[in-house]
């Protein structure tokens, strides 16, 4: 679909916000809908778009395979590390609390945070990956 | 209002699935579900179940739609009749005859309405799903969490340890898309079978059955004589 003017110049220009959309569900589940999930979701959605117009090729400079593909482990790691750092910690496995024993609502709010990142990390990458895997199916140069 | 939004979305939400039900055209089925998706994503938001509703639109209508459509890409838009038949003997018999499955259906159904009927009524504030763990959620985030939205501090705090085997269950939705595809790949290049001495034929009934250009119903049929003959 490269040829196509169109589509080119209004995926340049949709890829940036919908990257920045994903950070802000990301970043601001906390406060409103969304979270890890959906935001992992967003991010891997303009990846796909970006590579559905440019190629895969092009895409994969981007975010190489490797990279997505330790991604979707890397996050499952992360929320299993921030589990054991509360037993560490003097807690329970995925209590947050004991981060910051004297705030607990802090700890809480730390955990949260990471936990979702892992997520998002994981998500993003299986996503990507999934769809990787389907468009170099089948084809040499997408 | 709200209700008038409810029933309008739900009679779109039925009717979408007649169409997907219906259609012979595969291409027309994924746009239909992705439609479908986000009729649901709206009947969420209509129950004010925000969270869902933004899952539903950006997985339901958004990547697995790509994937659908990426999928038809690979082996072809368009299915003759479904002929898909089932290998056993005794069901070969019964199945052939359409009112068959209609009756199991049917039967299947009424069963499950009747089910429904000890549930308690729908959003009665005092059934039993609201009065357990809901409260204190509701009541106590704010002062052990400290997030101003529940779902999330549910999510991944109360229940982390849920959340956590969910994303283990994403990972190796991952592994298993990588291990079949990256091995199909496999014999792609190399022209052989990966899958050992014995190969997998039902595999290849599966997705010879979506090829256009393949007469399916000669296909299945090989197909079944060949799992008969790996059974005996």
């Amino acid at each position: 679909m490269s040829d196509q003017i169109i589509l080119r110049v209004a995926t340049k220009i949709v890829v940036p916000p919908i990257v920045l959309f994903a950070l802000y569900v990301q970043f601001h589940g906390d406060f409103g809908p969304g979270g890890g999930f959906q935001a992992g979701v967003i991010l891997a959605a303009a990846l796909i778009l970006y590579g559905l117009v440019f190629g895969l090729r092009r895409t994969q400079k981007v975010a190489p395979s490797w990279l997505v593909r330790t991604c979707a482990s890397l996050g499952v790691l992360i929320y299993a590390l921030v589990g054991v750092e509360g037993i560490v910690l003097g807690g329970h496995f995925l209590n947050y609390s004991v981060f910051f024993p004297l705030h607990p609502e802090e700890g809480q709010h730390l955990g949260i945070l990471l936990v979702e990142l892992g997520v998002m990390v994981t998500v993003f990458g299986v996503m990507a990956t999934v769809f990787y895997f389907f468009a170099a199916r089948g084809r040499e140069d997408l | 209002m709200e209700l008038v939004l409810t029933f309008l979305l739900l009679a779109f939400l039925g009717a979408t699935a007649l169409g997907v039900a219906k259609t012979r055209n595969l291409f027309s089925a994924v746009v239909l579900a992705g439609i479908f998706s986000f009729l649901s994503a709206g009947l969420f938001t209509v129950m004010d179940a925000v969270d869902v509703a933004f899952t539903e639109a950006a997985v339901g209508a958004g990547v697995s739609t790509v994937f659908y459509l990426a999928t038809l890409a690979l082996v072809g838009g368009k299915v003759r009749a479904p002929e898909i038949r089932i290998t056993t003997v005794k069901e070969k018999q019964t199945a052939r005859t359409p009112r068959f499955p209609l009756v199991v259906v049917v039967v299947t159904g009424a069963i499950l309405i009747y089910g429904t009927l000890d549930m308690p009524p729908y959003g009665e504030p005092n059934n039993p799903i609201h009065r357990h763990v809901t409260p204190r959620y509701l009541e106590e985030t704010d002062e052990e969490i400290g997030v101003p939205n529940v779902v999330t501090a549910v999510l991944a705090s109360y229940r982390g340890y849920d959340t956590l085997g969910e994303t283990t269950v994403v990972f190796t939705a991952a592994v298993g898309v990588m291990m079949l595809l990256s091995r199909l790949k496999k014999r792609d290049e190399l022209g052989e079978e990966p899958w050992g001495e014995e190969p997998v034929e039902s595999l290849d009934v599966g997705f010879g059955a979506l090829e256009p250009s393949l007469e399916s119903g000669d296909r299945l049929a090989e197909g079944e004589g060949r799992a008969e003959e790996l059974a005996t």
